[in-house]
This record gives structure tokens, C-alpha cells and sequence, in this order.
């Protein structure tokens, strides 16, 4: 019963959750779902509770026997300071909590992911190299579509820049995204029914 | 070993250092090359150019710090352009880290607002922020049904059922028309997927620029009916929305730097090629 059980719930909600696409304007139906919805949504809200207890644990652990211990610390200090600033000064415009907010997260955020411009052009630099027609036809894409989505390109280089990485962007990536996109719905349906209908388990733990 | 060996092996730091530059000094100086807003901007413009002053606008706020510098600015000229038209957003988050940047977007457009002598909107009455929700799919599915329901608080803790802006919504099918503002999933992707045909929303979307060849099938399929992507989308919307102002958007001021940044990632490329193919035969 331990595993039938849930095989059980999520072969029931499963099924429920694609009935209800085609008749979600008959009536009780609707309330239903959003009953579901709901649950759905409480349950996620526990994850966080459990994201706090893991990252608590993990680098409670790491301070014990690793040597990056100044970084969890720092991890551990704003994970709690933020937390006792919020519930006792409420997170507001001009609280603490929005002072933080602002000082260090949207900068630090910022940080790392300006930190994208350097490594891309460094590994553009290294691994763009035109060694075959398909790389050749990549890389020449690449310039374009570069070129054609800043002023630059438009106004100092060629006033059809633009129009040509539209182009580019619309047709030969379209086709390859729409190929990718029906690929993983595909497989995403196959994964659903079989997770519905008993055959995939490994959410249950184990294998 | 010659110049165009040592160029093949060179320390990465020199590349870093020339992007940094490459970014940094447009940033200094006061310039503005011209550019021509793309199709799929002019469209989400031309949406918003339809609605009637008093309509209800719902706006989802789907992004963090890290994407600021990308969609902030269509945040704030969007709301500048809601508030100058009389339009009324109800906006929602997706994305816990969302509200702040809502709150100082809204911030912004106000200190604009009063440099021109507008008066200001009311809070619950011209527009209402309903904060975060926790769910992704699960969230959209239930607005679609309830918007109430899933939103029984806006961001300030005060009950749906006593703001004036929220009279009358039932659900996303309240709304003539819904702008997401998205930097990954839950967002754009997952609004399209779950609910746009379900309920047959009116939308438009600004992504991150690493998105935007994800969202281009729906709106060649019309589930979108306009599309920004990334910091140029944004600079694009920006010009449409601040023309006849001498305003200037910082994704406008912000496309500077990345003109720059993909010179010199173009430039590192080629001559990258050159040395290259120049010393293959050493090789």
C-alpha cells in the first residue's frame, strides 16, 4: 500500500488535471480544479520550508568540515539578517528589509550576471572558429544577428542589418526551435503519461 | 613564436579588460546612436494604443535583480505610458524577488510624473500591486479561474474586496489585455502554455534577450501579440513611449554599452579566425 496509494493520487489528479482542459466550463468542474490548484499552490509554499531547513543544514555542515567557512558564514548571516529584518520591520519601501534589498541584493544580483559579458566574449573568442561549413554558416549568424540587434550595426554599419537578423531570427532559428519545442513536448507528454499511469516511479523515491 | 601565435593563447584577462572598456566608456559620455524600434515592439505599443482610458491592464512582474538592467526599463516606461494614458494596471509577481523592483519602478514613473505636473495615481484606486505568488503554473491556472481567490491581499495586506481598482475582476478574463514581463520560467513560456489559449488572452511579453528566440513561435502563431526582447526591445519600447519627451530610457542609454560590448566580441572573433587559419599550417 505504501506506493499504491500515491500511485493512485497522482493517477487520479493526473488524469483530472487533462479531463478538465476540455470541460473546465462545466459546472463543479472549475471549483474542483481550483480546489487542486490550491493545494498545489500550499504545497509549493512548504518547499520553502524546506529550502530554509536545507540550506541551513548543508552549510551548517559545510562550516564544520570544509575550508570555504568565511562564504558560509557570510551565506548563513544575510539568509538569517534578512529574515529577522523583514518580520520586524515589515518589508516596506523605507524599511530596513527594502534598505538591504537594494544595497546588497540588487547589486550583487547585478554583479553575477554582468559577469555573463566577460565570459561570453572570452569563450566567443576561443571557440568561434569557422573549422567546417556548419561552423562557418554558425559563426556568420552569429555576426549578424550581433550586428543587427544594436544601433551600431544599423546606423554606422548597414541600414539592412536589422532586417536580416529579423530574418535570420524568424526562418532558420524558427525552424530549429519549433523542431526543439515539438521534440520536448513530445517527450514531455510521453514522461506525463507514463509518470499518470504507473510505469515511471522514480518520484516515489528509490528507482 | 609570432604575433599571431601569441594572439591564439592569449590571457583571457586582455579580453576582459577591452570589454570592460568597451562597456564602461559609452556609459560616460552623452551620445545616442539612432535605431529603428523592431515590428514586434511597435505592436505591443500599438496594443496599448487601443485601450480606452479607464481600462483595466494587467501587468506580471516575472523577474529579479539579475535581469534589471534588461526589463526595468520596460517596466518603467510601461507604467509611464499606463499612467499618461489614463490606463489602470493590476499588477502581479511570479517571482519573489519581483515586488521591490515593481514598487521602485512605480517610484520612478511617479518623481516623473511630478516633473511634469501630473497628478499622480491613487494607490487602489488607478492601479493596485497584488505582490507575489507562490505556484508558477498552478498560479496562473488559479487567477484564470479566480483572480480573486488566489489574491485575497494586494502587496500592502489590504483586502481585494475594499480596492476600488479590483471591481468587478473575476478572473484574466477581466482584463482586455495583459503585458508579462519575464526573465525565465515561471514567465512568458508558461503564461502562453497554460493559460493564454485556455482563456484567450490579449498578450504581449518582454523577455530577456536569452528568451527571446523561445517566444518568437508564439507570436508568429498570434498567441503573443508583441514581443520585446531583451535590453534592445526594451530601448525600443522606450523610444515609442518617450517620443515628443526629451526623456531618454536607460535601456536606450544602455544600448551604448552593448553596441560596444558586441564590437569587440565581433572584433576578437575575426581576428580570432585570422590567426587562426594564418598558422594552420604550422598546426
Amino acid at each position: 500500500m505504501k506506493k499504491e496509494i500515491p500511485l493512485l493520487i497522482t493517477f487520479l489528479l493526473g488524469t483530472w488535471m487533462i479531463m478538465e482542459f476540455f470541460f473546465h466550463n462545466v459546472p463543479y468542474v472549475d471549483q474542483i480544479t481550483e480546489t487542486l490548484t490550491n493545494g498545489g499552490m500550499v504545497i509549493g509554499a512548504f518547499t520553502y520550508i524546506l529550502g530554509v531547513m536545507n540550506i541551513l543544514q548543508v552549510n551548517s555542515n559545510h562550516i564544520k568540515h570544509h575550508n570555504d567557512r568565511p562564504f558560509k558564514w557570510t551565506l548563513l548571516v544575510g539568509f538569517v539578517a534578512m529574515i529577522l529584518l523583514g518580520f520586524s520591520w515589515g518589508i516596506d519601501v523605507d524599511t530596513p528589509f527594502q534598505w538591504m534589498y537594494n544595497t546588497v541584493y540588487v547589486p550583487l544580483q547585478a554583479t553575477m550576471f554582468s559577469l555573463l559579458a566577460f565570459y561570453i566574449a572570452s569563450a566567443a573568442f576561443r571557440a568561434f572558429r569557422a573549422r567546417s561549413v556548419e561552423a562557418t554558416l554558425l559563426l556568420v549568424a552569429a555576426l549578424l544577428v550581433m550586428l543587427g540587434r544594436v544601433p551600431v550595426g544599423e546606423e554606422w554599419i548597414w541600414s539592412k542589418l536589422p532586417d536580416i537578423s529579423t530574418w535570420i531570427m524568424d526562418f532558420p532559428n524558427m525552424a530549429g526551435k519549433r523542431a526543439i519545442l515539438i521534440g520536448a513536448a513530445l517527450g514531455a507528454i510521453s514522461t506525463g503519461l507514463r509518470v499518470i499511469i504507473g510505469m515511471e516511479r522514480s518520484y516515489l523515491g528509490g528507482e | 613564436m609570432n604575433l599571431l601565435d601569441r594572439f591564439l593563447i592569449l590571457d583571457r584577462r586582455w579580453v576582459f579588460l577591452f570589454m570592460a572598456l568597451a562597456i564602461l566608456i559609452p556609459l560616460l559620455f552623452d551620445f545616442a546612436i539612432p535605431f529603428t524600434p523592431d515590428k514586434a515592439v511597435e505592436a505591443i505599443y500599438e496594443e496599448l494604443e487601443k485601450q480606452e482610458p479607464g481600462t483595466r491592464i494587467m501587468v506580471s512582474c516575472d523577474y529579479d535583480p539579475g535581469s534589471k538592467p534588461e526589463l526595468q526599463p520596460f517596466s518603467v516606461a510601461l507604467f509611464y505610458y499606463i499612467f499618461t494614458h489614463e490606463l489602470r494596471p493590476v499588477i502581479t509577481c511570479l517571482w519573489p524577488g519581483a515586488p521591490p523592483l515593481v514598487e521602485s519602478a512605480l517610484l520612478e514613473v511617479f518623481e516623473m510624473l511630478e516633473e511634469e505636473g501630473v497628478e499622480l495615481p491613487q494607490r487602489h484606486v488607478d492601479y493596485v500591486h497584488l505582490g507575489y505568488k507562490q505556484g508558477a503554473q498552478f498560479a496562473m491556472l488559479s487567477m484564470g479561474s479566480d483572480m480573486r481567490g488566489t489574491f485575497p491581499l494586494d502587496y500592502d495586506g489590504v483586502s481585494i474586496d475594499s480596492i476600488e481598482v479590483m471591481n468587478g475582476v473575476e478572473n484574466l478574463n477581466s482584463f482586455p489585455f495583459f503585458m508579462e514581463i519575464s526573465a525565465g520560467g515561471a514567465g512568458t513560456k508558461e503564461w502562453v502554455q497554460t493559460v493564454q489559449g485556455r482563456y484567450d488572452l490579449r498578450m504581449a511579453a518582454s523577455c530577456t534577450a536569452v528568451m527571446a528566440p523561445d517566444c518568437i513561435p508564439y507570436l508568429q502563431a498570434d498567441q503573443l501579440l508583441g514581443l520585446a526582447g531583451g535590453m534592445k526591445g526594451s530601448a525600443d519600447f522606450e523610444k515609442l513611449v518617450y517620443e515628443g519627451t526629451d526623456r531618454v530610457g536607460q535601456a536606450t542609454i544602455g544600448m551604448n554599452a552593448q553596441s560596444f560590448g558586441h564590437l569587440v566580441i565581433i572584433i576578437f572573433i575575426i581576428l580570432g579566425n585570422i590567426a587562426f587559419f594564418a598558422t594552420r599550417e604550422k598546426r
